[in-house]
């Protein structure tokens, strides 16, 4: 089965390639041509963008598009969408939503959200407030959501509302896909730590969202949101990526550029071992991409997220420590600008430093994926709760 | 990016099913015949130094012979089993050979031995009937300075004088396997223990379940035959030690695996402010942690004995030392936390898990601490 899974992609890359060559073709029509050939999303039903194989095909085909001169950028750039977005709308969504939405999300013709984080709601997702209620055949929205990836940009958000305040906190969500340029919806930047508005903080006011783009039951938001939160990280920290590559790579080059040989031993130890750590952590994601295709996936597939987000701020803190007094200028200083996607590869070493001190918060903190890894890995028992089995009204929130 | 770094060769990391039912065979072995009981009588007793029954076993399941090829009675495995071998001996901290013997001796014997010498010696490593150890090091310990015993020769005759520090299983070994000085330059020879001029000194040592002994030979006379011919000596010490180093890594994990274990289990089951102590995050969140530093450590250490058994060189000499020196932190910190999430039982004689400590450190310290293995990473890479 895996050699013919192998043929028929391979099969269709050769086909996609032939009428739309990737360097020559623009951005747009190529990821249409792309959907169109089952090469979007491989795992997913035949006309929605996939072929109906295993997902670790995908990477066959990002590679080849890479390396024939091609661009994989929409999947960073509304990677809200392409990332957590489409796997939620495979599972949960409509026949209707799957082909009104999935192939102008990934041509980045229309950009994606996630409206889940509330001012009073973060780690704990489940105390959200934002409500909607039903009349007759759409609902009207009223709240505020906050740190916002991309809402400047969005057309359509991924939004997780308060249906029913009498029911305990899990139970009484319904997930809807908003449009985001509807009467209501008021977008504003939030400017973080490096200055630029990656973020905004929404605003909902008698919003109107037809209950045709209701995903899931009513009551049943908890689920799908949870669906998103998977695919969001298992995207996180996962990918195989080249040996010295990311925040080591820039380490390891500024080492050279700026100390070499007769740099420091107490520092060069130091890079080391934040070498020799970076590639552990490499090898692991070899080793659980491995197990997760070919044999029996361990403990080795959950762990990436936190330890990727707490090595790249170790690792980009060192690197300005290596700048020496250059550490202490901001390059370009504090432009106060909205990017066109997340930043969080690109810029000076200074940059970065900044911008991972994010890894360990967004996509579930580094002490909630401790939490989980010790509960649902290890399976030490819980925390005593206050705010099970007590309907949302009632339980204390800030 | 430096030439090394570019493009390590892909080895696989999923166990093949017969690797399977090797260490589910293993870790059974020794679960019964390496209990904690069993160990703290092994390591209390003045002699032999080692489990002999469970020596004797191993033999006879063909495990001391993995990595010998068929023809000098080994069973011409790898080393990618051996290392499933030795992750459970180090889960047990089983008190037997493997580490001089069957990894040190056996590489240093396959490196640098003739034809007639490997077939004269390794039918009885198989058999466990021989048990080599490594004598390398000088009083000082430095890995990297030359060996503290000095070879002269006098016609078909060699004269060993000198000391050799830290042999691992120095005093119950069979057989040594001594690196000299020769003039300029390097030699290995094999000696029997009981060999006239050569006297074995147990250490004191931190570590009761891995013995070290110093040797002294005074005018010890070995024949050329007993001097390994079979290609340069320094490649073939080279070898075993970098096998070592492996060895050790994947050792390391082992202890490691273990005390994630047991820890785990007690955080479910001590109760204490009417809560099991699993559920405090300062509790919950180490174990946490630990459990991404041992499956990088696994990571780092498998992949180190794939490569070696898959003879990628150029990689090994990245994959052993990034091994040893991410491992052994892991191993020791693992350790240490494990006695302080124990309480006071744990800092007691009676529980085992000081045992682990202690192997903990001195594996840290055996064969090149992480400083000085990651020296050695740093060169390759031109950092
Ligand atoms: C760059 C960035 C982009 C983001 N993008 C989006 C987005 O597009 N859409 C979206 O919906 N959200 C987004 N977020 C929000 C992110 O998901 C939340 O910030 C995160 O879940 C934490 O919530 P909080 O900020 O409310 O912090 P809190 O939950 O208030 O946490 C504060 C501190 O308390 C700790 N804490 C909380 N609960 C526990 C517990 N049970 N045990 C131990 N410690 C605990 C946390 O770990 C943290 O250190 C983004 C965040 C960032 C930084």
């Amino acid at each position: 089965m895996g050699v013919d899974e192998r043929g028929l992609i391979v099969e269709r890359i050769e086909a996609l390639f032939a009428s739309h060559p990737p360097a020559d073709t623009d951005e747009r029509s190529f990821w249409g041509a792309q959907f169109d050939h089952g090469l979007a999303w491989v795992q997913f039903p035949e006309g929605l963008g996939g072929s109906g194989v295993s997902p670790r095909w995908q990477a066959v085909v990002d590679q080849r598009i890479n390396d024939a001169g091609g661009s994989t950028r929409n999947r960073i750039n509304n990677v809200l969408g392409i990332g957590m977005g489409a796997g939620t709308i495979i599972a949960h969504g409509t026949d209707e939503h799957r082909a009104r939405f999935l192939r102008p999300m990934f041509t980045m013709e229309e950009i994606w959200c996630q409206l889940f984080s509330e001012p009073g709601a973060g780690s704990d997702l489940a105390a959200l407030s934002t409500s909607a209620v039903r009349e007759d055949d759409h609902w009207i929205v009223n709240g505020q959501k906050v740190w916002t990836t991309l809402g400047h940009l969005a057309k359509w958000g991924l939004l997780v509302t308060r249906t029913d305040p009498d029911q305990p906190k899990h139970a009484g969500m319904t997930y809807f896909i908003v449009d985001m340029e509807a009467d209501g919806v008021d977008v504003r930047p939030l400017y973080q730590i490096t200055g630029e508005a990656e973020f905004n903080e929404v605003y909902f006011t008698d919003v109107v969202i037809g209950d045709e783009l209701r995903v899931g039951e009513v009551g049943q938001g908890w689920g799908v949101a949870m669906t998103t939160l998977m695919n969001e990280r298992v995207a996180i920290g996962g990918t195989v990526q080249p040996r010295e590559s990311g925040a080591i790579g820039e380490a390891v080059q500024v080492w050279r550029e700026r100390h070499g040989e007769d740099g420091d031993p107490v520092a060069r130890d130091q890079l080391l071992q934040l070498w020799a750590a970076a590639e552990a952590m490499r090898l692991t994601t070899v080793r659980a991409k491995e197990a997760a295709t070919s044999g029996t996936p361990g403990p080795e597939g959950s762990t990436a997220k936190l330890q990727w987000a707490e090595l790249n701020k170790r690792i980009t803190s060192f690197t300005v420590d290596l700048l020496g007094p250059e550490g202490l200028t901001y390059p370009g200083g504090y432009s106060f600008t909205r990017p066109d996607g997340s930043a969080d590869v690109d810029g000076a070493p200074h940059k970065r430093f900044l911008r991972a001190r994010a890894n360990s918060i967004e996509g579930g903190t580094s002490e909630i994926m401790k939490n989980i890894l010790g509960e649902r890995v290890l399976g030490l028992p819980g925390e005593p709760r206050v705010d099970k089995d007590v309907p949302w009204r009632e339980v204390p929130r800030s | 990016m430096s030439a090394h770094a570019a493009a390590p060769p892909t080895v696989s990391y999923v166990l093949t099913d017969e690797q399977r039912q090797l260490q589910e065979m293993v870790r059974d072995l020794f679960a019964q015949r390496a209990a904690p009981d069993r160990v703290r009588e092994v390591m209390l007793a003045e002699t032999p130094g080692y489990d002999d029954a469970l020596w004797q076993e191993l033999a006879n399941y063909g495990l001391l012979g993995l990595t010998i090829p068929e023809a000098h009675g080994g069973s011409g495995a790898s080393f990618a089993e051996l290392a499933i071998v030795l992750e459970e001996a180090g889960r047990r901290l089983a008190p037997v050979p493997l580490l001089s013997s069957a990894v040190l001796g056996t590489e240093a014997v396959l490196g640098g031995a003739t034809e007639a010498q490997a077939a004269a010696l390794l039918p009885g490593v198989a058999a466990g009937t021989t048990r080599l150890a490594l004598a390398h090091l000088d009083l000082g310990g430095d890995l990297l300075a030359a060996p503290g015993v000095v070879a002269s020769r006098d016609g078909a005759t060699w004269h060993l004088d000198g000391t050799a520090a830290y042999v691992i299983d120095g005093a119950s070994a069979t057989h040594l396997v001594v690196a000299a000085r020769a003039g300029d330059d390097l030699e290995l020879f094999v000696v029997p223990g009981d060999a006239p001029g050569v006297s074995r000194t147990p250490v004191e040592v931190l570590d009761l379940t891995r013995p070290l002994a110093t040797v002294e030979f005074a005018g010890v006379e070995v024949a050329e035959e007993d001097r390994l011919a079979g290609g340069p000596a320094m490649a073939a010490l080279h070898r075993a030690l970098t096998a070592g180093v492996v060895a050790i890594a994947v050792e390391q994990v082992g202890g490691t695996a273990h005390t994630l274990e047991a820890c785990t289990a007690y955080a479910r089951d001590r109760i204490q402010f009417g809560r099991a102590i699993g559920s405090f995050q300062a509790v919950k969140h180490r174990l946490a942690e630990l459990l991404v530093e041992l499956e990088s450590a696994r990571s780092a250490a498998i992949h180190a004995a794939r490569v070696l058994a898959a003879g990628e060189r150029e990689e090994l000499a990245i994959a052993a030392p990034l091994a040893k020196s991410y491992c052994s932190e892991v191993y020791e910190r693992s350790a240490a936390d494990g006695i302080q999430l124990f309480g006071g039982i744990g800092f007691t004689w009676e529980h085992d898990q000081h045992l682990y400590l202690k192997r903990a450190k001195s594996t840290k310290l055996l064969l090149g601490d992480p400083k000085h293995h990651r020296a050695l990473l740093g060169e390759l890479l031109a950092l």
